[in-house]
C-alpha cells in the first residue's frame, strides 16, 4: 500500500491522530485516552493489519514524556510510528497494549522501570532491569545519582 | 587349557604359604579371622588402586576424544593427578547441612561402597584367584550390586535439597528398571552355560567365548547388557541423575570432601564391576582366545597370562563405555524408562526364548 | 529454600513447587535467573528475573559521542559485535547521507557473515553441551578459534573488536585476510559435516528436540520473536531480505524458513544459516575492490535534529536502533531494540507443560545472550 493511501486509511480509522511531518516513517500523535481502542483498530483492520510491534520506547522530552510505538505489518510490509505523550511528570500513565501485542509486556515493564510511566491494566507491572528497592527513574533527564553516575 | 604360568603359580604358592603359616601359628578361629582380614585389606587396596587408575583413564580417554591432551602435569603423563585430587578432597571442609537427617546423610556413601565391594568379591581374576566361588555366583552379584540404589535414595532424601531429591528419585527409578534387563541378559548366558557358578562359566568357554558360541542371541544379550549396565551405573547417555547442566550435581550435590570422593569412587568401581561381569560372562574371563581345533594357535594364546587376558577384556569393555559417554547427548527420564520397558524388556524376553530353543536344538558351537 | 518475599512468584497450587535456576547455572548462558514453577517434572510456568548485567548503556549513550558509542554497542550482544557496530554506523551514515566506498561495504558484509558463523558455532557448542554431548563444546570452539585468529590479525582483538566506525573502518584489512578466509571456508565445510553426524543425525538428540517448545507463527509475530528462533516457526523476518543494507541486495542467498516451530526446526535454521553465510562470503571474497577504507568524515559528528531508526539482522534477530537527536554531538535518546529481549518473553509461554530437561533444550534453542537483554 503506498504511503498516501496508508495515511488516508489510518486517518479514517483513527480520526484523532495528528500527523508529524518529515519523519522516516509515517508518524502520528494519538491522544492518550484513545490509545488502546485505536491500536486495536489498527491491528484488526485488513488494510492496515499491523500485527508486529517491533519497538516500544519511552523518551523524556523535557516538557513532556512520551512513549513511541513502531508498528509493522508482516503481510502488507508497511510500517508506522505511533506516539502518545503526557505532560504529567509526577504520575504519567497510559493504557497497556500488551493484550494486543504480547511483546509489549516486557517493553512496558522496562519503560516503567526506567521512566516511571505506569501502564493501566498491565498484568505484572514491576521493575525489570533494576532492583526492586531502587528509588528513582534513571532515564529521565532530571535523574540525579551521586553514587552511580560520574559527571565529567 | 590355561597353563599354570609362573605368575599364577607364584600367587597360588604364596597364598598356600600364608594359609599354612597362619594355621600353624594360631588357633583355627583366629587364623580364619586373620586370613579374612588380609583378604579384605588386599581387596581394599585393589579397589582404591583401580578406582584411582580408572579416574585417570577416563580423563585421558575423554581428552583424546575431545581433541585435547588431558592431565599431563602432575607426574610424568599426569599419572599422579588422581592422587593429587584425592589429597585435595581429603582436605576439604565437610559442610554440615542444617535440617538434614544426620544419620542417613552420613551412612549413604558407605552403603554404595559396601554394595560394590561385596560384588567384586565374586569375580574371578584368574584360575583359582577367586575370593568367593558361590555356586549361585551370578545371582549373588546381581543381588548385591542392587543394594547400591538404597545409598542413592538415602543421599537424595537426607540432603534436604530439592535438586538432590529430584536427582535421587530419577536415579532410583532408573536403576530399578534396568536391573531387569541386566538380570535377563545374564539369564540368556546362564541358559547357554548351564550353570551360575563363575568358575564353571569361565571353564565352559575353554573352546570359544560365549559371545561366539551363542552367536545371535548371545550377541544381542551382550548389547543389551552393555546398555542396561551403563544405565545401572548412572553413566554415559543415562547420567541425568547427575546432569550437570540441569541440576548441578543431582543426588550428591550436598556432599563435599571425602564423602563426595566415596560416591565418585563407587561410580567408577561399579563401572569396573559391570565391565568385569561382561568380560567374564560374554568374553571368557581369564580364558585366552581359543578356537576349537587350532591347537597351535591355542598354545600361542596361552603364553599370555590369564590375568592379563582378564584385565585386557575388562579394559576393552570400559573403553567402550567411556566412548559412548563422550559421544552421545543424554536421554530424558521418560525416554530412558521408555527405552527399558518398551524396547529392552521385550527384546530380552524374546532373546531368552531364542537362546533356550537354540540350546535345545544344539544349534550352538 | 527461602523464597524472596518481595518478588511475586507463579501461583502455588496443590503439589507445585519452585526451583531457582541461576543466576549462576551451567546452562543459562549468562546471568539470568529463572524461577520455575514445577509439578513433579512438568513446568507449569516460569518467571525470568533479568538485570544482573544491566550497565545503563542507554543512559551512557546520552553522554557519549557517536564514535564512542561504537564501543558500547560491542558490549551488548558480544557474539555479534561487528553487526551491532554496523547498525550504529549505518544510522549515522544514513542520517548524514554519506556514501561509504564500495570496499568498505564488501569488507563489512564479509565481516558480518563471519560474525554470524562464529556466533552460531558457539551456539552449537553450548547447545550440545547442555544436552549432555560434552564433546560438541570442544569441537565447536576449536573451529571458532580459526575465525577469531582471522579477526585478531586484522583488527587486533579476538573479542569486542570495535572495528567499524561511522564512515568506514578503523583500519584496512590485513594483506593475508582473503587467503585466510578462503582457507577457513575450505576447512569449515568439512567440519560442519562432522557436526551433522555428531548431533543432527543422532537419534537421542532428535528425540530430545522434536516437538519440544512449539511456537506457532502467530505467536512468534505477537511476541516479536525474530531471528532464527522466529524463522523456525515460519515467520519471515530476515532484515537482510526485507530492508537490505550493505551488499545484501546484491548477493544471492536464501532466507531459511522452517514451519514446524519446535526446537529441532530452530536448530536446523541455524545450521543451514551457517551454510548460507559461507555462500555469501564465497561470492564476495575474491572481488573486494580497491579503494579507501573510510569516507571523509568531519571531526565532530552531529546528526541533524530528528528521529532515526536503523535495523540490522544480528545472529539473534532483528536489532533496532532508535535515535532521537537534537543536533548535538551526542544523541538525545538512543534506544536499542535488542532481539534477545523479545525472545526471552516467549520462553514462559512455550515451555509450559514440558519437562524441566526440555526447558534447558528450549532455552538453548532460543539462543539468548543475557547482556543483550539487560543492556
Amino acid at each position: 500500500m503506498n504511503l498516501e493511501k496508508l495515511k488516508e486509511r489510518i486517518l479514517t480509522l483513527v480520526p484523532e491522530a495528528e500527523l508529524e511531518e518529515n519523519k522516516q516513517f509515517l508518524t502520528f500523535f494519538i491522544p492518550a485516552g484513545k490509545l488502546h481502542a485505536m491500536a486495536l483498530r489498527l491491528k484488526e483492520d485488513e488494510d492496515t493489519a499491523f500485527d508486529y510491534l517491533f519497538c516500544q520506547s519511552g523518551a523524556d522530552m523535557g516538557k513532556y514524556i512520551m512513549v513511541v510505538y513502531h508498528l509493522e505489518s508482516t503481510k502488507l510490509g508497511h510500517a508506522i510510528v505511533l506516539k502518545v505523550k503526557t505532560e504529567d511528570r509526577q504520575n504519567p500513565a497510559f493504557d497497556t497494549i500488551c493484550d494486543i501485542w504480547r511483546t509489549a509486556e516486557f517493553h512496558e515493564r522496562e519503560i516503567f522501570d526506567l521512566f516511571g510511566i505506569r501502564f493501566n491494566n498491565h498484568p505484572d507491572l514491576r521493575r525489570l532491569l533494576l532492583d526492586e528497592n531502587w528509588v528513582g527513574y534513571p532515564l529521565r533527564k532530571d535523574y540525579q545519582d551521586e553514587v552511580n553516575i560520574v559527571e565529567l | 587349557m590355561a597353563s599354570n604360568n609362573i605368575y599364577d603359580t607364584f600367587v597360588a604358592s604364596l597364598t598356600q604359604w600364608i594359609h599354612n603359616g597362619l594355621y600353624h601359628l594360631l588357633p583355627p578361629t583366629w587364623a580364619l579371622i586373620v586370613e579374612l582380614t588380609i583378604i579384605g585389606l588386599v581387596f581394599l587396596v585393589f579397589y582404591a588402586l583401580v578406582g584411582l587408575f580408572l579416574v585417570y583413564a577416563e580423563r585421558k580417554v575423554c581428552a583424546f576424544m575431545q581433541n585435547r591432551v588431558g592431565p599431563n602435569r602432575v607426574g610424568k603423563y599426569g599419572i599422579f593427578q588422581t592422587i593429587a585430587d584425592f589429597i585435595k578432597l581429603l582436605m576439604k571442609e565437610l559442610v554440615l547441612i542444617k535440617n538434614s537427617d544426620k544419620l542417613l546423610f552420613n551412612i549413604a556413601p558407605f552403603i554404595v561402597i559396601i554394595a560394590s565391594f561385596m560384588a567384586i568379591a565374586a569375580i574371578p581374576f584368574s584360575k583359582g584367584l577367586h575370593a568367593i566361588d558361590f555356586d549361585i555366583g551370578i545371582l549373588y552379584v546381581i543381588a548385591v550390586s542392587s543394594l547400591g540404589v538404597i545409598g542413592v535414595l538415602l543421599a537424595g532424601w537426607s540432603s534436604n535439597n530439592k535438586y538432590s531429591l529430584i536427582g535421587a528419585m530419577r536415579s532410583g527409578a532408573q536403576i530399578i528398571s534396568y536391573e531387569l534387563s541386566v538380570g535377563m541378559s545374564l539369564l540368556t548366558i546362564i541358559i547357554l552355560a548351564g550353570t551360575m557358578q563363575f568358575s564353571e562359566i569361565v571353564q565352559g568357554q575353554q573352546y570359544g567365548w560365549f559371545i561366539f558360541k551363542g552367536h545371535i542371541p548371545a550377541f544381542i544379550a551382550f548389547i543389551v547388557f552393555l546398555i542396561a549396565s551403563t544405565a545401572e551405573t548412572n553413566r554415559g547417555p543415562f547420567d541425568l541423575a547427575e546432569a550437570e547442566s540441569e541440576l548441578t550435581a543431582g543426588f550428591h550435590t550436598e556432599y563435599s570432601g571425602i564423602k563426595f570422593a566415596f560416591f565418585f569412587l563407587a561410580e567408577y568401581m561399579n563401572m569396573f564391576i559391570v565391565a568385569s561381569i561382561a568380560a567374564t560372562v560374554f568374553l571368557g574371563g581369564w580364558m585366552p582366545f581359543h578356537v576349537w581345533g587350532w591347537t597351535r594357535f591355542n598354545q600361542v594364546m596361552d603364553y599370555i597370562p590369564p590375568s592379563i587376558w582378564y584385565l585386557g577384556k575388562t579394559a576393552f569393555v570400559i573403553w567402550l563405555m567411556m566412548w559412548f559417554k563422550w559421544t552421545f547427548p543424554r536421554l530424558r527420564i521418560d525416554q530412558l524408562l521408555t527405552l527399558e520397558w518398551k524396547y529392552l524388556l521385550p527384546i530380552n524376553l524374546f532373546n531368552i526364548l531364542m537362546m533356550a530353543f537354540i540350546v535345545l536344538m544344539g544349534w550352538h558351537f | 529454600m527461602k523464597e524472596d518475599i518481595h518478588t511475586p512468584v507463579p501461583s502455588i497450587e496443590e503439589e507445585e513447587y519452585h526451583i531457582n535456576m541461576g543466576p549462576q547455572h551451567p546452562s543459562t548462558h549468562g546471568v539470568l535467573r529463572l524461577v520455575v514453577s514445577l509439578q513433579g517434572e512438568i513446568v507449569k510456568g516460569l518467571k525470568p528475573h533479568c538485570g544482573y548485567i544491566h550497565r545503563g548503556i542507554e543512559k551512557m549513550c546520552e553522554k557519549d559521542t557517536y564514535p564512542q558509542i561504537i564501543h558500547l554497542t560491542d558490549r551488548m550482544d558480544y557474539l555479534s559485535t561487528h553487526i551491532n557496530n554496523h547498525a550504529l554506523c549505518l544510522l549515522v551514515e544514513n542520517a548524514l547521507q554519506i556514501e561509504v566506498p564500495e570496499r568498505v561495504k564488501y569488507i563489512r558484509t564479509i565481516m558480518d557473515e563471519l560474525c554470524r558463523i562464529q556466533s552460531h558455532q558457539l551456539w552449537w557448542a553450548s547447545f550440545g553441551m547442555d544436552l549432555g554431548g560434552l564433546t560438541c563444546f570442544f569441537y565447536g570452539l576449536r573451529d571458532r578459534e580459526k575465525i577469531l585468529d582471522i579477526w585478531e590479525e586484522t583488527t587486533g582483538a579476538r573479542f569486542l573488536q570495535s572495528y567499524y566506525t561511522p564512515g568506514g573502518l578503523m583500519q584496512d584489512i590485513h594483506p593475508d585476510f582473503q587467503k585466510h578466509v578462503k582457507e577457513f571456508l575450505k576447512y569449515f565445510k568439512k567440519k560442519i559435516r562432522d557436526y551433522e553426524k555428531i548431533l543432527s543425525g543422532n537419534v537421542i538428540f532428535l528425540e530430545r528436540s522434536r516437538n519440544i517448545g512449539l511456537m506457532t507463527k502467530e505467536e512468534a509475530i505477537n511476541y516479536g520473536v525474530t531471528g532464527p528462533s522466529g524463522r523456525g516457526s515460519g515467520f519471515s523476518c530476515d532484515v537482510r531480505k526485507h530492508h537490505p543494507y550493505a551488499l545484501y541486495d546484491k548477493v544471492e542467498f536464501k532466507e531459511i524458513l522452517y514451519q514446524e516451530g519446535d526446537t529441532l526446526a530452530r536448530y536446523k535454521v541455524r545450521m543451514d544459516e551457517m551454510y548460507e553465510s559461507m555462500h555469501i562470503i564465497e561470492q564476495l571474497i575474491d572481488n573486494i575492490p580497491e579503494g579507501d577504507y573510510t569516507a571523509k568524515m568531519k571531526a565532530v559528528i552531529k546528526l541533524p535534529a530528528g528521529e532515526y531508526y536503523q535495523r540490522v539482522e544480528t545472529a539473534r534477530g532483528d536489532l533496532g536502533l532508535y535515535c532521537i537527536s537534537d543536533g548535538n554531538k551526542t544523541p538525545y535518546r538512543l534506544k536499542f531494540r535488542t532481539p534477545s529481549f523479545s525472545n526471552l518473553s516467549v520462553l514462559d509461554h512455550i515451555s509450559r507443560e514440558f519437562k524441566i530437561a526440555d526447558l534447558v533444550a528450549i532455552g538453548g534453542s532460543l539462543d539468548l545472550v543475557i547482556p543483550d537483554i539487560d543492556r
